[in-house]
Parts: C-alpha cells; structure tokens; sequence
C-alpha cells in the first residue's frame, strides 16, 4: 500500500530574539521526526501547546519550509509543485473556523475560491460542485447565501471543511478542528468527518490536545514531546498500554466523566518545556516520575514496540 | 444553616436579549457548585451578574441574591465594591487579560491587600509571597518581581489564584479556569482548588463546558441551558440518572477515552441553540429534543426527582427507562 504521506528526519529550527539585546536564541520546533501514513487512514498527533503539532502540521502542507528532511505527499515532493497541484493534493482545516473565513464574503464564495484558484473550471461547473459539497457537510442553499458571521460555530466549520473538500483532496491535515467548539456541536463535527473519510476515501493527519477525541477518530497515534515523537503505535495498543510515562501522564489527565474519582495527581512537576532549551539526555526527564541517572546525559533512541509502534525511553 | 450563596429566579437582560432567564441555585459552605453548559447558555453572565460585573447595558434582577446573609441586590456600587476581590473573589480564562502587563506580579497582588484591608505594602507583599508558596509557585520572590508575559499559563492562573486569596475570601467564582491551558496543567490547577477547598473551607462556585471536570470536583451541579437552570443535582447523582433530555444528550456526546467505539458514531445533539427573544415561552430545547410534543410550547414544570435534585421538563421522572432509546 502507498503512503499518503512519507516524513523523514524532519527538522525546523526558528531563529527569535527574546529581546532588544540579548543573543539570537535558537528554537527546535520539530527535531528529527520520521513517520509514515497509509492511504486511508488516520494519524492523530497528541501533545501539549508548544510542542511542535502545528509546526509539523504547517511543515506537511508546505506552508514552512523545513530546515532538514522531507516530506513525500502522495508520492511526490511538495516544494516540487506548484500551489495549484498542492491544493489538489492535501487541505486543511484549522481550528478556529472563524479566524479562517473571510468575513466580507458569502460562504458559497468562500467554498468556490479554491475552484476559482484553479482556473480551469467553468462558471456552471464551480456552482454544481459548491452546491454538491455544501450538502454533502450537511449546510442548506440558503447558508451558503449567508455571511460567516450569520451562521453559528458548528456551521462555521462545516464551511471550513467544504472549502477543504471542493477540490477533491486525498489528505486533509485537521489542526485542532473541534477545539473551539462546544461538546454537543463537536461531535456532529467529528461524526461528519468520519463520515467524509469513509465516502470519500480520505486521508487524515488528525491533530488534537485532546486525548479523548483523538481516541475516537485516529488509527494510529503519536505523542510530540518538545519537537519529537516520543512515542507512536496503534490507536488502541497505545490507549490500552501506554509505555512511555509521558503517555501515561498525558492518559491519566483526561478527567474522564466518573464522578467520585477526584482529579488525579499526575506528578508531572512544574518544570515546563521550553523549545528554546532543550534539556540534555531524554527532553522529557526534568518532568520524568521515573528518570534515573542515564536519562540526565543520554538521549533515548526509538526503539520498535508492537504492534507496530515505537518509543523512545530507556525504561519503556 | 443557609447557604453561602442563594439565588432565586435570577433574570439578565441586554435590552431585547434575555440571557438568563429565571436561574435559582444556592452555594453551600465549604461545597463546589458547578454551572455548566455551553457556549451562550448563561452561565458566565450569572457569575457576572452575582459580582455586579455586567457590562454595560445588562440589567439584573432576581426574587432573591443572598450571600452570607447580606442582600446583594441592596447594596450600593461601592458597598459591592468593598465585598469584590475580599468576601467573594473571581478568577477568569485567560489570565493573560486580567493582568496587568505593565505592573510587577507582587505590585498587582500586593494592591488588593492595600486596598481592602490596609496596611503597609510590605506586609502585603509577605503575604502574596506566603500564598505563592500556597498555590503551588516555586521561588516566589523571584515571581513576584516578574511581569505577566515572563510566566506560563499555568504560572499565571496560579498567579490569579494566589491574588483571589489575599483577602481570605469566602467565595471564589473560578469562570473556565482550565480551559485555555494543557490537560496535564489543567489537572494540577484542579488539585489545587480542591486542596485549597478543603483546607481552607473555601466554597467554590465553578463554571465550566466540561462534563469530566465537574464529575471530578463538583458536590452539586446546575445545568444551564438557552439562560435557564434546567437540571440540578448531587454530582453522583446527575451522572448516574440525568433527567433532563438535554443533560442526557450532553453526556451521550463526551467520548470516555478507553470505551471507545470507533465504527459508531458519537452521540450528538441536533440543530443549534434558539435564539430567544422577548415573550418566548415552553421549553428552549423543544427544537432539538426527540420527546418533545405540543404540550412543549407551553409552561413547562419542574419536577423532583431526588432530595436535591430536580429538572424542568415535561416527562416523568426515569422516562427514558419505559421506552427504549
């Protein structure tokens, strides 16, 4: 089977000054990550803010360049093509549907612009298939007329996603896609996309903080910690046995709907990641409940878990 | 003994717009009441509105505002302003916006002291040193001389917290306290307030969309929905018989990591909020409840289903048991 997406020791550093005087400081956001995602299925990537998931989000959809490494979509080479055939190819979706949309125009120009992008497709041809994915997403004619401000946020987003879909895409890299939204409307969000993925045979780089949610829609998961994939394996391999201990904090913060259970004591420390300083050894030992002295000075090398994952920590 | 906080039949207005719309629930000393329900059900402009915080153009008015025995809806701005940030206390979202990014952390802590209980700014400064140890912050003094924008979320909603207590409140008001910050900073920020609850007798009025954070902290629960109070209950007791359509729907939509099923699709609520406008009447969930009929569209009662638990719908209560889903 081909791979919709094929990553090999990606890499993107940042230059920031954090201030008037002070020296250049360099930040890793994504640090040597390799992965691959079967046609067809759905990769979640979990972990917390600033750990580099919109970075590598960015990185796939060729909107950054990256400092080392490549990335394949389909097969082919993104900064190989010109934006035309990148937009055929892979779309996103990103978090706040609000942000995205242009405010000044009506939905159903919005969702025709990537056509009209295009060049290629007659006046009729661009109201059929604008008409035909706004249905699809479930958004009546009469929405289409209406400005993004008129629709509420659940609307907003399936907006977002036909706008992502008119072209066709095989791969569609969601950033985030129901964090904005309330828990009744982010499950009409997250059915639909199930929905779109079956029919419609898609692709789908699923990134999310949230565990739960990522549980429900990915096949296979991978946990970023500080620019890297700290662990990956399959989507209920790694809910069932999650091996390395930040899986296990991150697993064990979900405050699961059970009253009575109180909120659990994850011993995660204050210490916060920061990219721009990197711990020696495993990045994640200053946080580590477990770390013993060789975690201080030497970094951990994946190593292969099944059923077909990987993990990076010498006591896992 | 009466509660803390006691609220009857609480109406907000924004000229046309009701926003809440005959909301009564009481605080208990020493207990967590959570209000939940989604984005523009009415739960923060209660909170609001109990601190006489509403922006301009809300009016306010309520059978009954009590809190510790004083009545709030008689006392004069400044009166009120006396009781805010010293008896009962809020804490926000995002704590970015409510610091100040251009004084120190200790100056901004060390003013509410000042300027409830007087004192020298030195004793004040103690004091917030003594409560960032409390929260959780380590080396306080060195904080206390930072500004905003040099802590972490985390950091700075620990920070809100520290600031809340100077004054030994009674009540804190915590509006979406987790929400802008990582699960894992979330579930320490959590452990706090439950910690300084316990140890402190603090009682906590917390709003929230989360089902998961109010069955971990909350002893009572009000579910807000289209500005109303449409369910109340003991925790345990809403999770294990929720009796109001919308309180089910709400629960049905939460996926539990670890119980997933991946080839079904989440439950979810159809169509959107109403918007409700002047002379609404019946049920605000009637538009997306599979129950409802035309006895709906009018006065709709509130039924007892517990000690402490009621709900206003039309349907018995355990209906859902006599006919199947």
């Amino acid at each position: 089977m081909t791979a919709a997406i094929e990553v090999e020791n990606l890499r993107c550093e940042f230059r920031v000054h954090t201030g008037l005087m002070s020296a250049e400081k360099r930040v890793v956001a994504v640090d040597d990550v390799t992965f691959s995602v079967p046609a067809g299925s759905v990769l979640g990537i979990v972990g917390e803010s600033g750990c580099g998931k919109s970075t590598l989000a960015r990185l796939i959809l060729g909107l950054l360049k990256p400092t080392a490494g490549t990335v394949l979509v389909d097969g082919k080479r993104l900064f190989d093509l010109d934006r035309k055939a990148r937009a055929r190819l892979i779309q996103p979706v990103f978090q706040d549907p609000f942000a995205s949309l242009n405010p000044r125009r009506r939905i159903k120009d919005i969702v025709a612009l990537p056509l009209a992008a295009q060049g290629t497709f007659s006046r009729g041809e661009i109201e059929r298939r604008v008409g035909g994915i706004l249905e699809r997403v479930g958004l009546s004619a009469a929405m289409g007329e209406r400005m993004p401000a008129q629709l509420s946020g659940g609307q907003r987003q399936r907006a977002a996603i036909a706008r992502a879909l008119v072209l066709e895409p095989r791969i569609v890299i969601c950033d985030e896609p129901t964090s904005a939204l309330d828990v009744s409307v982010q499950a009409q969000i997250l059915n639909l996309l199930a929905d779109l993925r079956r029919d419609l045979g898609l692709t789908y780089l699923f990134i999310s903080h949230n565990l739960a949610v990522v549980e429900h829609v990915a096949s296979e998961v991978a946990v970023m910690y500080l620019g890297r994939f700290v662990e990956r394996n399959e989507t209920d391999a790694l809910f069932r046995k999650p091996r390395h201990p930040y899986t296990q904090a991150l697993l064990e913060s979900v405050l699961t709907p059970e009253p009575g259970k109180g909120v659990p004591d994850i011993g995660l420390g204050d210490a916060m990641p920061d990219p721009s300083n990197i711990p020696p050894g495993c990045r994640f030992n200053p946080r580590c409940r477990i770390a013993v002295e060789r975690c201080r000075h030497e970094a951990p090398m994946p190593m292969a878990r099944p059923p077909r994952g990987m993990v990076e920590c010498h006591l896992a | 003994m009466s509660a803390l906080l006691d609220v009857e039949e609480l109406q907000v207005t924004f000229g046309r717009t009701a926003a809440v719309r005959g909301a009564s629930f009481r605080v208990e000393r020493g207990e967590t009441h959570c209000l939940v329900g989604e984005s523009g059900c009415g739960k923060s402009v209660t909170a609001l509105a109990v601190m006489s915080l509403l922006a301009r153009g809300g009016q306010r008015s309520a059978k009954k505002m009590s809190f510790a025995g004083t009545d709030l809806l008689s006392l004069s701005d400044r009166e009120m302003a006396r009781l805010r940030g010293n008896r009962m206390a809020m804490i926000f979202q995002e704590p970015m916006t409510s610091l100040n990014p251009a004084f120190t952390i200790g100056s901004q802590m060390a003013e509410v002291m000042t300027r409830h209980k007087g004192g020298s700014r030195a004793a004040a400064l103690d004091r917030a040193a003594e409560l960032m140890g409390r929260v959780g912050i380590t080396a306080p003094g060195m904080r206390l001389g930072q500004f905003p924008h040099q802590l972490s979320g985390g950091l700075r909603q620990r920070v809100m917290i520290a600031m809340a207590l100077m004054c030994d409140p009674e009540l804190l008001i915590a509006d979406e306290p987790t929400t802008a910050l990582d699960v894992t900073v979330q579930a320490q920020i959590l452990r706090l307030l439950a910690g300084l609850k316990r140890e402190l007798g603090l009682s906590i009025l917390l709003i929230t969309h989360d089902l998961g954070i109010v069955a971990r902290v909350a002893d009572h629960v009000s579910v807000m929905y289209a500005g109303e109070v449409v369910e109340r209950a003991p925790t345990a007791e809403l999770f294990r018989a929720p009796q109001h359509p919308y309180t089910r729907g709400l629960l049905s939509c939460v996926p539990v990591p670890g119980r997933v099923q991946r080839d079904r699709p989440l439950g979810s609520i159809p169509g959107v909020v109403p918007a409700i406008g002047p002379g609404f009447a019946g049920c605000a969930f009637r538009s997306r409840c599979a129950h409802a009929d035309e006895t709906c569209a009018r006065a709709i009662p509130r039924r007892r289903a517990g000690d402490a638990h009621d709900y206003l719908c039309r349907l018995e209560p355990d209906w859902a048991e006599l006919q199947p889903a």
